[in-house]
């Protein structure tokens, strides 16, 4: 399994970029997803992976040699496609035996090693039958398969359950899964999803506008995001930014509400905005709790009911509206007041200038 | 609605769904059956008209009123295929009819007073539309795959400029252009020979062709080749397994208007060919008769013409229908 560095690769269409000059190491075995809102350069950078888009700029090694000119066929690298791209004009099985045939392999080591991995994917009793005749997620199976069966040094995949349907795409999200970890095979994984890329990456590498937000595990990237961009795309609902204004220990809010910071971020802030100074406060629905006590204060705006879990919509003022978590028993009336009590470990600080986090270890 | 939503209704006995309403379906049937009979009628008439006449004799071809019953006879294919004299008195007619070393043809011919003297010009003359039409059909469906391919692909630098470019060599009437072309042929050495049509017919078709086939390789996702190519295959490898095979449907279609174009072209096989390299089109309403006009022989002539368009449409049926379709629908 290979290692994979990206130095400084970059992607220009004309004089606009569709990447921007990125560094990024993947290392052997590991499940790295890229994720990121359509535009943003993740499928031209997992193409310039692969080799079928050329770089305008910058090196890619595979195990610390330099690739960036071959051919994809040179690279040793199974590619699965969002819209499957099986021959049509093949069978299941002929289709998996494809890539097998461009390396010359002997006939009788190909009938066996297509049948391991028709085997391990549960496909046997689809083999002879054609890609137009089967459901979608039998297609992404055999095309998982075609890319298996090579035993490829990276498998690269562009949304590949994008096209299924949603009760196909939970149970191939497991597969993919636990095939990874069977064949700790690296891992290139390319979504728009953030729950699939969430559930699925060992590290998660947020992207947009041709540019890396964030790279880091699935909980660097949800607890702690890099900054206002990654913080409202991760999590359903992403994290409640509210504007206001920090002075001595506390923070203004709207709808005359004060919250008193917690003094181990003292020094971030001041150092970041100074003693005085606008700020954004970030917190998730689960880190905030209904308490009579708590220190803001809105009303109820809506709820909705999510089974386990109750999701409140708070108004703090006209324009201010924060998504809490609360338990499920209690009953919140439209229009009914509400104080609730933030985690202090939970809350996060961004600056409204540079939209990044603060960090109260200093900036790294 | 007049009923109220909640009150108890009869369960419906007829469709009320907007496409059932209208004419009873076995009135519906029967009009479109009827349209159906006379476009066939109107379309067919001709060549079954001209499937007739090949198969009569001279004097019923001519025959006021037309017979429409009639006893058929090869007469006419054994005309088109031989050059014949008439002789010139009754007597030199009876007397080699009467000689018994006559092979069937040879009879038959002789019953009308005329004598075989060699094989005509016309199966020559097909031979040389086989090899014109076919071949410039080769290379139009060829190169047209390949260019096609090329623009579908590839960022061409100036791509729609040389795309219209092919196209406006068929922007301007081909008679038009006859004059100038005969010129530059004979000026070239390129008039009578067999390479000087087919490459004017290569060059007609290949823009109809590139067209089309572009139109169809475009529909063909780019990830199928795109997944042979990270799959170990080279580009030429993945267009012969991968493309090639998904775009027959349109090579098929091509093949046959590529065709029927260089099968049926007359003017400038009229100009730019005599005796040895004339095709079939200009030849047939020139066939001369033995001493009068041999409908039945025309008739023969453009029945036998007609077949290769028939076989080859035939054969390539299947990919057709879709063939017609497939381009202009375009998939989300």
């Amino acid at each position: 399994m290979a290692t994979i560095e990206l130095m400084n690769v970059e992607k220009k269409f004309g004089s606009s970029y569709a990447v921007k000059p990125m560094n990024m190491t993947i290392h052997s075995g590991e499940f790295v997803v890229l994720l990121g809102p359509s535009g943003c350069g993740k499928t031209t950078t997992l193409r310039m992976i692969s080799g079928l888009e050329a770089v305008t700029d910058g090196q890619i090694l595979f195990d610390g040699k330099d690739v960036t000119w071959l051919h994809p066929s040179d690279r040793d690298i199974a590619f699965v496609f969002q819209f499957f791209a099986l021959y049509s004009h093949m069978t299941a099985r002929e289709n998996i035996a494809f890539p097998l045939q461009a390396q010359g392999e002997p006939r009788d080591s190909i009938r066996k090693r297509v049948e391991e991995v028709a085997k391990m994917l549960r496909i046997e009793h689809l083999m002879n039958a054609r890609p137009g005749g089967l459901s979608g997620g039998d297609q992404q199976r055999v095309a998982l398969a075609r890319a298996l069966v090579r035993r490829p040094a990276a498998f690269l995949m562009d949304e590949p359950l994008g096209a299924l349907d949603a009760e196909f795409r939970e149970s191939m999200r497991a597969e993919i899964k636990r095939l990874h970890i069977e064949q700790n095979a690296t891992t290139v994984y390319v979504t728009h999803d953030q729950i699939e890329a969430m559930a699925m990456g060992d590290r998660v590498v947020v992207m947009s506008a041709a540019v890396v937000q964030q790279n880091g595990t699935p909980a660097e990237v949800y607890h702690d995001p890099a900054n206002l961009f990654v913080a409202k795309f991760i999590g359903s609902p992403g994290m409640n930014l509210i504007q206001g204004h920090y002075a001595d220990g506390k923070v203004a809010l709207p709808g005359d509400n004060h919250y008193t910071v917690p003094a181990d971020w003292y020094t971030a802030i001041h150092e970041t905005i100074g003693r005085d100074g606008d700020i954004i406060l970030g917190f998730r629905p689960e880190a905030a709790h209904i308490s009579a006590s708590g220190p803001i204060a809105t009303t109820v705006y809506t709820t909705d009911l999510h089974g386990s879990y109750t999701m409140l919509h708070l108004e703090l003022n006209r324009d201010t509206i924060v998504d809490v978590r609360a338990g499920r028993g209690t009953n919140y009336p439209i229009g009914t007041p509400a104080r609730f009590d933030l985690d202090p470990a939970m809350v996060r600080f961004f600056d409204p200038k540079t939209e990044a986090a603060i960090h109260k270890g200093g900036n790294p | 609605m007049g009923t109220r939503a909640s009150a108890p209704r009869a369960p419906a006995t007829i469709s009320t769904r907007v496409d059932k309403v209208g004419l009873r379906p076995k009135v519906t049937r029967a009009i479109r059956a009827f349209v159906v009979v006379i476009l066939t009628v109107l379309i067919l008439l001709p060549v079954v008209w001209m499937v007739m006449t090949s198969l009569k004799s001279p004097s019923d071809v001519v025959a006021v009123p037309p017979k429409i019953i009639f006893e058929p006879s090869i007469e006419s294919f054994i005309f088109l295929v031989t050059e014949r004299v008439q002789f010139p008195t009754r007597q030199e007619a009876d007397e080699f009819r009467a000689r018994d070393d006559l092979k069937w043809y040879e009879e038959k011919v002789a019953e009308r007073g005329q004598k075989i003297t060699r094989v005509g010009d016309f199966p020559k003359q097909l031979r040389n539309s086989f090899i014109i039409a076919g071949t410039s059909t080769i290379f139009s469906v060829l190169f047209g795959v390949l260019s096609a391919y090329a623009f579908s692909r590839f960022r061409i630098p100036g791509e729609g400029d040389l795309l219209f470019f092919i196209l406006s060599t068929r922007m301007l009437p081909p008679v038009a252009v006859t004059i100038p072309i005969f010129l530059m042929y004979r000026e070239l050495g390129l008039d009578n020979t067999y390479f000087g049509l087919i490459l004017l017919y290569t060059t007609f078709n290949l823009s109809f062709s590139v067209w089309l086939l572009k139109g169809f390789i475009d529909e063909i996702p780019k990830e199928y080749e795109e997944a042979a190519l990270v799959d170990g295959y080279t580009r030429l490898q993945a267009f012969r397994k991968v493309v090639l095979p998904q775009a027959v449907t349109g090579i098929a279609a091509t093949t046959v208007f590529c065709f029927i174009f260089a099968w049926n072209e007359y003017a400038f096989a009229a100009m730019l060919t005599s005796d040895a390299t004339r095709t079939a089109p200009p030849s047939i309403p020139s066939i001369q008769g033995v001493g009068r006009i041999e409908w039945e022989t025309i008739a023969a002539a453009s029945l036998v013409f007609l077949m290769p368009v028939v076989i080859v449409t035939f054969a390539l049926r299947k990919h057709l229908l879709r063939g017609v379709t497939f381009g202009a629908i375009r998939k989300g």
